[in-house]
């Protein structure tokens, strides 16, 4: 399960371009080409949605996590309207898919699956991580969720009810986290960082612990 | 309450509505997904083809993205439905406790009322 650690990502080899472009480099360029010269985009504006995707990261939820923690009116509206409350904080959404906000409590733990492909909040979250989009997340999630999230760390008792979201259309999940014990005094900031892109999926809790886990 | 009409036919009730613009489903319906295997693009996990579950809340109306692979797009504006299956429906050998359940939005035309099963 080493796959499925906390974010951070993992030294690899230097990526490195020797060979001559293949198939599909040629069929992307050739489609940009074209598409340019038709008029249809505009030179650069590949590279502008890029800059959009690029703009997208974990901490952009998290900012949106921490303020429902503070704000309890803004908690409240985030629940009923998740896309025009994260709007509020300046959250553009690029595409057409709308967001709902599912809140874990004593009782009820969220977790948030597409079975069918990789659908992900990416206007607040970014890219979805690796382990998200493969096979064995995606069956084990609907099948044994308790299993995968024990796999994760993550202990359910019994008594929490689980709700699984299997995301397939054109809505978003994301998934507001229990705010840890011993958080009282913490700043907004203080809270943000605290709060992890795995929490927001509901595969793990968001702790105040000092263990530089991430989590 | 889960027999009045919806709120639109309760306001003007001489208003006899087009197709599609008023959800024939609401929150607590119990709904079956029907049991079909189309060719090309769909959006309805197998693993829940014929199992039964219950309405939680309705989402905004679209158009019905299986056509719209196909080009169709135009006129055929439905709702989607955010349905809660219990896990125990899914799958009779779930692990956990009975409560745990799934939830996904479903296109109208994947649902048939449950209510005289």
């Amino acid at each position: 399960m080493h796959e499925h650690g906390p974010g951070e990502s993992r030294p690899h080899d230097e990526i490195t371009e020797t060979g001559p472009p293949d198939y599909f480099d040629v069929l992307e360029t050739a489609l940009e080409e074209l598409l340019t010269e038709r008029n249809l985009i505009r030179p650069g504006e590949v590279r502008h949605q890029i800059d959009v995707l690029d703009s997208r990261t974990p901490a952009l939820g998290a900012k949106v996590i921490a303020r429902a923690w503070v704000d309890a009116e803004f908690r409240a509206r985030l629940l009923a309207d998740g896309r025009g409350t994260c709007e509020e904080l300046g959250i553009t959404f690029y595409d057409d898919t709308g967001l709902i906000v599912l809140e874990n409590t004593a009782t009820v733990h969220n977790l948030v699956v597409c079975t069918l492909c990789s659908c992900y909040p990416r206007p607040v979250l970014g890219l979805p991580p690796d382990w998200y989009k493969q096979k064995p997340y995606r069956a084990r999630a609907v099948v044994e969720p308790r299993a995968l999230l024990a796999e994760f760390g993550t202990i359910i008792p019994d008594e929490v009810e689980i709700r699984v979201t299997d995301s397939t259309s054109a809505l978003r999940f994301l998934v507001l986290p229990r705010r840890p014990e011993g958080t009282d005094d913490f700043t907004e900031e203080q809270l943000a960082a605290l709060v992890t892109r795995d929490a927001m999926i509901g595969v793990v809790p968001v702790t105040a612990g000092k263990d530089g886990s991430g989590a | 309450m889960a027999e009045q009409p919806p709120e639109s036919a309760r306001t003007l009730i001489e208003v006899v509505p087009a197709l599609g613009e008023v959800a024939p489903l609401r929150p607590g319906d119990p709904v079956r997904v029907v049991i079909r295997f189309p060719l090309g693009h769909y959006r309805v996990p197998l693993y829940l083809r014929g199992k039964t579950g219950t309405v939680e809340r309705l989402v905004t109306p679209a158009i019905d993205n299986e056509e719209e692979g196909f080009g169709r797009n135009a006129g055929d504006r439905r709702y989607y439905y955010r349905i809660v299956f219990p896990m125990t429906e899914i799958w009779t050998d779930y692990a956990g406790p009975p409560h745990d359940n799934l939830r996904i939005e479903v296109f109208e035309t994947w649902l048939e009322s449950a209510r005289h099963a």
